[in-house]
C-alpha cells in the first residue's frame, strides 16, 4: 500500500506538471511583451497600423483586423457547411452513410496544416489570381483554406450537441404531425443551440490561431485590407514569421503581438465554456 | 552538459538502443515500473552521453549573418564528415552581432554578409564568396532591364502598374523579405536609401517561397539570392548590367555583397583548418554549387 499512495503522488505531481506548464507559458509571454506594451504605449500598439519593428514602429492594428477578417469569411464558409453536415450526420443520413462520412471528416482534422496550405498556394491561389485578379494571395484565399480547416471541430462538436437532445423530443414532435426537418428545424436545433455556438467558437479559435496554411497562402503584406483580394498578414503569421531574426524590442514586440491574440483566444474559449455549461 | 552531447543522446535514440530496453522493462509490468523506468532512463542518458568524441581540437564556433549561416553550416557538415571527431557550431544572430562577438572573442570567426565600417578594420577579414541579389520577374514579363530608381520607386509604392514599365495596364505584384532578413537589409541599405518598403507588398519568409510565387505569377517582381534563380523565372539587370558571375564579382553589378569571415587574429588551429578547406577548390566548388559566386 506504502507504493501505492507513492505512485498516485507521482501521478498527481505529472498532472499538476501540465497545469503549471501553461501557467509559466503565461506569465512568461506576459514577461516578454508587456515591457514593449509600456514602452511604446497601448494606443500606439493597438491603434496604429504602421509596423516597421526595425525603424522602432510596432503597431499592429492592421494585423487585428486581418485576423478578425480572415476568422469571420472562414465562419462565413465554415458554419452553413459544417451545420449542414453535422444535421445530415445526426439525423437524416442511413447509419451506412454516417458510417463512412464520421470517420473521413475526422480525417480532414488529422491532415496537418502544412498540407492545406501548399494545395491553397499549388491549386487555389492560382484559381484565384487567374479568374478573380490581384496577385492570389489574399484575403479570400486564407479565408477559404480556414473555412475547410474548421470544418472538423464545427461538426464534430455540433454532431455530439444534436444527438445529447432526447429522442422524446423527436418523437413528441413527429407525433404532433411534424415532417421531420419541421423537427429538426424548430425542437432539435433550438434545443441544441448552446453546443452548436460552443462548436462555432471553438472553430473560431482554431481559425484565429492557425499559422502555417495562413503564413503560405495570406501574403503577409502590412496594410489594412481594402478588398478580400489583398493579401492580409495575421496576428499569427506576424510571430511566425519574424521571430527568426528578431532580437532587443522587435522580439518584445512579438511577444506582444502573442499576449493580444492570447487575449483573443482566452476569450473566445472562455465564452465557449460559459456557454456549454448554461446548458 | 554541452550542446553536442544532447545530439549523441538523439543519436542513440535514433539507433533504438535505449528504446529497446524501456520496452522490455516495461512488458515486466509491477508497481515499481515507474522508478525502474526512470532509473534505466537515466542511465541510458548516462552512459549515452560519455560516448561523446573526444578531438583534438577545441571545438570551433562561428557566428553572424544569417545569410552566411546556411553556406557555413553546408561547409562544416561536409568538413566534419571529412575530419570525424572536429566539431564546428554554426550560429545565426546577424553580421553585426557576430562581428561583435568575435571582437569580445565570444567565437573563434564572425560572418558577416556586409562590409567591416572604418572601427571594425582592426579585424582580420576574409572573403569566402559573392553574392548578389536578382530582382526577378515571371519568363513571360517582356521587361529586360529596370534603373535602380526605378525599381526604388516600385518598392516604395510609388510606381504601381506594369503600364509604366511599358507593359499591359496590371497592377505590379511587389514582393519583399520578412523584416530581418539578411537579404532585404541587403536589399534596403542597396536600392531603399534608407526609405520604407510599402506595406502593401507580399511577404515571404524565405528566396524559395519568393521564387515559387514569381513562377506563377506573371505580374509579380521580387529579389532573391542569385544562386537561387532558375528557368523559371526571369533574372532583370540593373542599369543595363545582368546579375552575372563577372558582374557580381567586379561590382558593376550593384546588388552584390561579399560573404566575409572576421577574425581577431590570424586564425589557427581548427579555425585555420577549416578556412583553409573553404578556400580550397572543392570548397569553393561547393559554394558555387550552392549558388554562390567563388572568390578563388
Amino acid at each position: 500500500m506504502h507504493k501505492e499512495k507513492f505512485i498516485e503522488k507521482v501521478l498527481f505531481l505529472l498532472a499538476l506538471s501540465s497545469i503549471t506548464s501553461l501557467a509559466l507559458i503565461t506569465v512568461f509571454i506576459f514577461m516578454e511583451g508587456l515591457p514593449l506594451v509600456l514602452h511604446t504605449g497601448l494606443r500606439n500598439f493597438i491603434l496604429s497600423s504602421h509596423w516597421a519593428p526595425t525603424r522602432g514602429y510596432f503597431g499592429i492594428l492592421a494585423m487585428i483586423i486581418s485576423s478578425v477578417l480572415v476568422t469571420l469569411g472562414a465562419m462565413i464558409l465554415g458554419v452553413p457547411l459544417g451545420l449542414a453536415c453535422a444535421i445530415v450526420l445526426a439525423e437524416f443520413s442511413p447509419p451506412r452513410l454516417t458510417f463512412i462520412l464520421k470517420p473521413t471528416l475526422e480525417l480532414l482534422a488529422g491532415i496537418p496544416s502544412v498540407v492545406y496550405g501548399f494545395l491553397g498556394v499549388i491549386w487555389l491561389v492560382p484559381l484565384i489570381r487567374v479568374y478573380l485578379g490581384g496577385p492570389g494571395l489574399s484575403l479570400l484565399a486564407a479565408s477559404l483554406i480556414l473555412g475547410i480547416m474548421v470544418l472538423p471541430t464545427i461538426i464534430s462538436i455540433s454532431i455530439d450537441a444534436l444527438v445529447a437532445v432526447p429522442d422524446m423530443y423527436r418523437q413528441g414532435s413527429i407525433a404532433l404531425g411534424a415532417t421531420q426537418w419541421q423537427t429538426v428545424q424548430r425542437v432539435v436545433l433550438p434545443a441544441a443551440h448552446s453546443g452548436i455556438i460552443t462548436a462555432i467558437i471553438l472553430g473560431m479559435g482554431r481559425a484565429i490561431g492557425e499559422t502555417m496554411a495562413v503564413i503560405m497562402v495570406a501574403g503577409n503584406a502590412l496594410k489594412i485590407p481594402t478588398s478580400i483580394l489583398d493579401p492580409v498578414r495575421t496576428l499569427t503569421s506576424n510571430i511566425a514569421l519574424e521571430l527568426g531574426y528578431a532580437t532587443g524590442l522587435h522580439r518584445e514586440a512579438l511577444f506582444a503581438t502573442g499576449i493580444v491574440l492570447f487575449i483573443i483566444i482566452m476569450i473566445l474559449n472562455l465564452s465557449a465554456t460559459l456557454l456549454t455549461r448554461r446548458r | 552538459m554541452q550542446l553536442w552531447e544532447h545530439h549523441a543522446v538523439w543519436r542513440g535514440l535514433g539507433r533504438g538502443q535505449p528504446v529497446k530496453l524501456l520496452i522490455s522493462r516495461q512488458s515486466a509490468g509491477n508497481n515499481g515500473v515507474f522508478l525502474k523506468f526512470l532509473v534505466v532512463l537515466t542511465v541510458c542518458l548516462a552512459i549515452l552521453s560519455c560516448q561523446a568524441k573526444k578531438s583534438e581540437y577545441p571545438p570551433l564556433t562561428i557566428a553572424g549573418s544569417t545569410s552566411v549561416e546556411p553556406f557555413a553550416e553546408k561547409l562544416a557538415e561536409v568538413f566534419m564528415k571529412e575530419h570525424p571527431g572536429v566539431l564546428i557550431n554554426v550560429q545565426g544572430g546577424g553580421s553585426s552581432a557576430g562581428i561583435y562577438a568575435c571582437r569580445q572573442g565570444a567565437c573563434q570567426l564572425g560572418a558577416s554578409s556586409r562590409e567591416l565600417v572604418e572601427s571594425e578594420k582592426e579585424l582580420i577579414e576574409i572573403p569566402i564568396a559573392w553574392d548578389g541579389i536578382a530582382i526577378i520577374v515571371h519568363p513571360s514579363n517582356p521587361l529586360k532591364n529596370l534603373t535602380l530608381k526605378e525599381l526604388r520607386q516600385i518598392f516604395l509604392g510609388a510606381l504601381k502598374n506594369w503600364q509604366d514599365l511599358g507593359w499591359g495596364p496590371q497592377a505590379i505584384h511587389v514582393i519583399t523579405r520578412e523584416e530581418g532578413s539578411g537579404t532585404r537589409e541587403t536589399f534596403e541599405h542597396i536600392v531603399m536609401e534608407k526609405k520604407e518598403i510599402t506595406p502593401g507588398a507580399l511577404v515571404q519568409d524565405s528566396n524559395g517561397s519568393v521564387r515559387e510565387i514569381v513562377a506563377a505569377d506573371p505580374y509579380a517582381l521580387g529579389y532573391i539570392s542569385v544562386g537561387l534563380v532558375d528557368d523559371r523565372v526571369k533574372a532583370l539587370s540593373i542599369d543595363g548590367v545582368a546579375p552575372t558571375p563577372e558582374n557580381i564579382q567586379s561590382k558593376r553589378y550593384q546588388l552584390a555583397r561579399r560573404f566575409l569571415l572576421v577574425s581577431r587574429s590570424e586564425p589557427t588551429g581548427l579555425a585555420k583548418k577549416f578556412i583553409d578547406f573553404i578556400l580550397s577548390p572543392p570548397g569553393q566548388r561547393l559554394l558555387t554549387l550552392e549558388g554562390l559566386v567563388a572568390v578563388r
